[in-house]
């Protein structure tokens, strides 16, 4: 993102609308993918790469760019469209989403492309690589950030909470964690299945300075984004309520398009939703 | 009385001489501060220790990203915690995104005794070695661990280091080079090979002597540097003598025993034994007391080898 053309809340609801298409696109052409959780961390990577990340698509090796890191490694939908389109790799690269010997794999790998951090997907292994970009940077006396995008359904995983505890213990306030709360997961809702409420509370109580926020309100993500870290010397965790498969109407709130890939009827519907909204 | 070294001491001071060297070079433990010996590098540069707590599965996590911020990160802990319960990690944050960050094992194998098989480090070598990308070293002694240690720093890659705290003597002599990928022979003889590393070096070289009373000429390979894995040495070996033994402090199925054999079976196929511990937990007894019950003493090591030997010899009347 550079300072000087960091996009609007306007604008970046515009640019996240045309992001979904581009997903969509991709995955409706390969015949798989993640379009719930991928929608429902879009709007999140479009207002962070879009205006909050200073970080030179064309220098993605900076030492001191700030670190982005897809935990919810399974949306590397939502993960590539946003990268391709801020030009850290062409856009023309998304068609080979999952097709033989693709750099696009269904997983990041940050040997194959820039702008991907850790090779995530396992689920509970982002946020202690996070813990670990930013105390280096903490030791380094270096000022970028780490953010790090988890989803819900993954705070299952315990690794997350030996990493929250760390970060806490060693006030990593360049830290700041972002929990895609969709309420689902690949079977069921999160509550039906081992209950994650109050997720708020949990961490605080780690050591958090805690925010929820809608998830797909530009404007409200680019205020939390831009006022981090929120109290000196702690971590932040912004909690964003969003919905799975968020902007089309057919999509929305459940589990079944958590990898279900929309037919050729449903793709065009879905297409035309996106296109009037 | 030979002199005995904890090989931990020279991943230490080693350890210190770089970090004095190089600022990046930072040191990462699980509460193990003592057990790996950081207690002067504490002390030292005691902002580049960064202790996480009892949280493998974070500490490994923790390393990818130091690295990824710049940072030489060597993460110490017990090898069975560091390896078992933090596999995955291994597997994802480190070799497939090739994160130069080093693991440091610490008591390896049966070191930690009588504390039993939890404590017990015999399956780390059969689980990393199947990992993609990442290299394994066993080293056997002071000079040997102290290059392994400055070849992972110089090494851009993750590593897997399996360190002991068994009393071992030296081996190698002072001027001795470790090469990663290759092995070192320690006698050369030609009617069986003893193949081994670490802490069961010196009794292969102790066993290779006594085989010599029973008129058998025993070549010794340190094969320290189990991937890569000397693929040569061993195929000479098997060309050359014609019946193999290896030696580990590890369990049988899928270490030392198991790389040779496979290369063994698909180049050069020869009369092999498998010493190691044989698939089973171990029962309460001091390593050296284990690896004597397991038959991993001088005269075990001795009788396996006749016994290879006896076969090779067998195979040969059946066919000429």
């Amino acid at each position: 993102m550079n300072p000087d053309t960091a996009l609007s809340a306007a604008a970046l609801k515009v640019e996240s609308q045309e992001s979904r298409k581009a997903t969509l696109q991709m995955i409706f052409g390969a015949g798989l993918g993640h379009v719930g959780g991928d929608f429902s961390a879009l709007d999140i990577t479009t207002v962070l790469f879009g205006a909050i990340l200073r970080i030179n698509p064309k220098d993605p090796t900076a030492m001191n760019r700030d670190r982005f890191i897809m935990s919810k490694g399974h949306a590397a939908g939502a993960l590539y469209v946003t990268l391709a389109r801020q030009g850290f790799f062409s856009t023309d690269l998304l068609s080979t989403f999952m097709k033989p010997l693709s750099r696009l794999g269904g997983h990041p790998d940050r040997t194959k492309l820039p702008g991907v951090e850790t090779n995530t997907g396992p689920l509970g292994h982002g946020l202690p690589v996070g813990v670990g970009t930013a105390l280096a940077a903490k030791l380094s006396g270096n000022s970028y950030r780490t953010f790090v995008v988890t989803g819900d359904g993954e705070l299952q995983e315990g690794s997350n909470w030996e990493a929250a505890m760390c970060a806490a213990h060693n006030k990593l306030d360049n830290l700041i964690v972002t929990v895609d709360r969709n309420g689902l997961q690949q079977g069921d809702r999160t509550e039906s299945t081992c209950g994650l409420d109050s997720l708020a509370a949990k961490w605080r109580a780690f050591g958090f300075e805690v925010v929820e926020v809608d998830g797909h309100d530009h404007a409200a993500l680019l205020d939390v984004y831009s006022r981090v870290p929120l109290i000196p010397g702690k971590p932040t965790c912004v909690i964003a309520r969003t919905i799975k498969g968020k902007g089309v109407s057919f999509m929305q709130d459940g589990a079944a398009w958590h990898h279900k890939v929309p037919s050729a009827t449903e793709f065009e519907a879905a297409m035309l939703e996106l296109q009037v909204a | 009385m030979t002199t005995l070294f904890d090989c931990r001491d020279a991943f230490a001071s080693t350890l210190e001489a770089l970090a004095q060297s190089d600022q990046r070079v930072v040191a990462v433990c699980n509460d193990s501060v003592g057990s790996s010996k950081l207690g002067e590098f504490k002390k030292r540069f005691p902002d580049r220790l960064i202790n996480v707590g009892i949280a493998e599965q974070n500490m490994i996590g923790v390393a990818a990203g130091l690295a990824n911020g710049g940072k030489i990160p060597f993460v110490c802990g017990a090898s069975c915690f560091l390896t078992g319960r933090a596999l995955e990690q291994i597997k994802a944050d480190l070799a497939y995104a090739k994160a130069n960050v080093k693991l440091c094992g610490m008591s390896s194998g049966m070191a930690y005794g009588e504390l039993g098989p939890t404590h017990h480090s015999i399956e780390d070598l059969a689980w990393t070695r199947a990992i993609a990308d990442l290299s394994v070293v066993v080293p056997a002694d002071p000079t040997e661990t102290s290059q392994a240690i400055t070849l992972a720093y110089n090494h851009v890659g993750p590593m897997f280091i399996r360190l002991s705290r068994m009393g071992v003597p030296a081996v190698h002599a002072d001027n001795y080079q470790f090469v990663l990928g290759k092995a070192a022979m320690l006698a050369n003889g030609t009617d069986v090979t003893l193949i081994s590393n670490g802490t069961l070096v010196t009794r292969c070289v102790q066993a290779a002597k006594k085989l010599r009373d029973h008129g058998i000429s025993a070549r010794v390979l340190n094969m320290a540097s189990i991937r890569p894995l000397d693929r040569e040495a061993i195929v000479m070996a098997a060309r050359e003598t014609g019946a193999i033994v290896t030696v580990e402090e590890h369990t049988t199925q899928g270490g030392l025993g198991g790389a040779v054999a496979e290369v063994i079976v698909q180049n050069e196929p020869v009369p092999m034994a498998i010493l190691g511990i044989p698939g089973v937990f171990a029962p309460t007894g001091s390593a050296e007391f284990l690896l004597d019950h397991f038959g991993m003493d001088v005269p075990g090591i001795v009788d396996a080898a006749r016994a290879v030997v006896s076969r090779k010899v067998a195979n040969q009347r059946l066919a000429s």
